[in-house]
């Protein structure tokens, strides 16, 4: 049977590749495999993943109970909680488990952690403004470490004016 | 009542129209999974939220036009019965998720069934577009415009890094699963599926059987999709399945010609025996239904057998599913019971056709 299963394993900072048949999958237990016995359950191998986390290999005894008590202030989801059932409960679960979620979306995504698809309309402008912003700041370190004063005054300026506009849009501009 | 209505034919009125490649590809889905802002996902939400978003839903979609699809109808589960919704996830209207794990779950359809809003699912929406053949762009297009009417009144649960938010991270970013329905009997035949399924996996594609994850190819169709949804478009998500679909159906295309030019009568034997069988049994599991149909599907695409349309089989694949033969039966029906309805109704179809073509 050919491996169908590619997935690299951290512990304790050791790499190791594995690539393996879903027989040999379920042999060694490193992921569940549906009972129909028709490929991969997205949110098993998503629980499978999520228990070969560095976080629960760790050898600081510290780290493994600090994780899993993690829990989300607005819809009270713990970590071990998501990492049962795979799913989370609220928008806010994802910046608590933020730093939990890079190796997860990576393994799941093929290495992609960041959105480059569409934007919601009516966000669309306060994050056009939002990049904008982040662009011109970079410019203005630029700026000031070449000791071009008056070009960076002007950067500021205008990075002051589209912040002021992203209040606007955030304070209620064009949603209702 | 309203849910007859989508009930009264097995098949939904799209798949009779033609399509792109639809010897190969039998239909086209995209399904984009969105949440809204202020509520927390359905899977921890309270009663009083699932009713929020249901009441949301209903005061602004119910009723609502959509381009060519007609209006939308709102089919709430609580209302219905388990028979009654098992139907609905035969005609690929609904999920099985939708059908028994919702709570506050509904669905939002189109007339021509073209559109499915699943609500309060895994996610609060999930807008599903279908069309016959290989028609990926044209779907998606759909879908995004119903996205974008969406979102005018309902702000989404979205990131700026992570994209629009989901219940399980398999779905964020974009939120789209893009599949193809594929009738693939050439390749199974030719056990050439069996080195071509891992090749998609390599490439962030998964294969299932008919009825989604965790269900069995039944009648050698295969249900191919997207698996990553974060870090790509939705545009290359839908253009990368499309050229992998495109290669596959070449692939199908060039073992069909194989089989019959090297193993011809061997080939006409099996399908003949298939629509024997279909035209005499007198018990049929659907295990061996899916098989012939399957065949004789084969049979009418090589030219060999002209007398009944794929129109019927089509059909015929979703009369014999349990839930739509007890629907007709009016009750629940024993395993073997439905195996002889099966082989009943078959031999009504086949030779109500066959008296409509002579």
């Amino acid at each position: 049977m050919p491996a169908t299963l590619h997935f690299t394993k951290f512990i304790n900072g050791e790499k190791n590749e594995i690539h393996i048949c879903e027989k040999c999958a379920q042999e060694m237990g490193e992921v569940y495999i549906n009972q129909a016995g028709q490929g991969f359950s997205f949110n098993n191998l998503l629980s499978g993943l999520l228990n070969i986390e560095p976080i629960f290999q760790s050898s600081t005894a510290s780290a493994k109970p600090k994780t899993e008590e993690l829990r989300c202030k607005r819809c009270n989801l713990s970590f071990k909680e998501f990492v049962h059932v795979g799913k989370f409960g609220c928008e806010d679960c994802y910046k608590t488990f933020d730093n939990q979620l890079n190796p997860i979306l990576k393994r799941v995504h093929s290495g992609n952690t960041a959105h480059i698809g569409k934007i919601p309309s009516r966000m669309g402008d306060t994050i056009h403004l939002r990049k904008q912003v982040a662009q011109l700041k970079e410019v203005l370190k630029d700026l000031i470490e070449k000791e071009e004063f008056e070009k960076a005054a002007e950067i500021r300026d205008e990075i002051r004016s589209l912040e002021k506009q992203n209040d606007h849009h955030v304070d209620g501009g064009p949603q209702s | 009542m309203s849910f007859e209505r989508f009930v009264q034919s097995a098949l939904s009125s799209w798949m009779n129209e033609d399509g792109p490649d639809t010897d190969i590809v039998l239909s086209s889905r995209v399904r984009l999974a969105r949440n809204f802002k202020d509520f927390t996902f359905p899977t921890v939400f309270s009663d009083k939220e699932g009713q929020e978003v249901i009441e949301l839903i209903k005061k602004e979609f119910v009723g609502k036009k959509i381009s060519d699809c007609g209006q939308l109808e709102l089919l709430e589960m609580d209302s219905l019965e388990p028979l009654q919704k098992r139907v609905l996830v035969e005609k690929h209207l609904i999920s099985p998720n939708l059908a028994s794990d919702s709570s506050f779950g509904a669905c939002l359809l189109s007339d021509n069934e073209k559109v499915s809003i699943m609500i309060n699912e895994e996610d609060h929406i999930r807008i599903q577009c279908l069309a016959p053949g290989l028609q990926l762009t044209e779907v998606l297009q759909m879908a995004n415009h119903i996205d974008d009417l969406v979102e005018e009144t309902v702000d989404y649960a979205y990131d700026e890094e992570r994209g629009y938010l989901t219940s399980c991270p398999t779905n964020v970013g974009t939120g789209l699963r893009a599949s193809v329905m594929m009738h693939l009997p050439g390749l199974v035949l030719t056990q050439q599926l069996n080195q071509i399924i891992p090749a998609m996996n390599q490439l962030g594609l998964v294969v299932r059987g008919t009825y989604g994850e965790g269900s069995e190819a039944l009648g050698n169709i295969f249900q191919i999709s997207n698996q990553i949804t974060l870090g790509k478009s939705e545009k290359d998500i839908v253009n990368d399945l499309t050229s992998v679909v495109q290669q596959i159906i070449a692939q199908e295309r060039s073992a069909r010609n194989a089989l019959a030019k090297t193993s011809h009568i061997q080939l006409e034997d099996r399908i003949y025996r298939s629509f024997g069988t279909l035209i005499n049994a007198r018990i049929i599991e659907s295990k061996e239904a899916a098989t012939c149909i399957s065949d004789v599907r084969l049979g009418i695409d090589l030219g060999y057998i002209d007398s009944i349309s794929k129109t019927i089989l089509n059909e015929l694949m979703i009369l014999t599913q349990p839930g739509f033969l007890q629907k007709y039966a009016g009750g629940p029906l024993q395993a073997y019971e439905r195996d002889i309805r099966r082989a009943s109704l078959i031999r009504e179809r086949l030779k109500l056709e066959k008296n409509e073509n002579s």
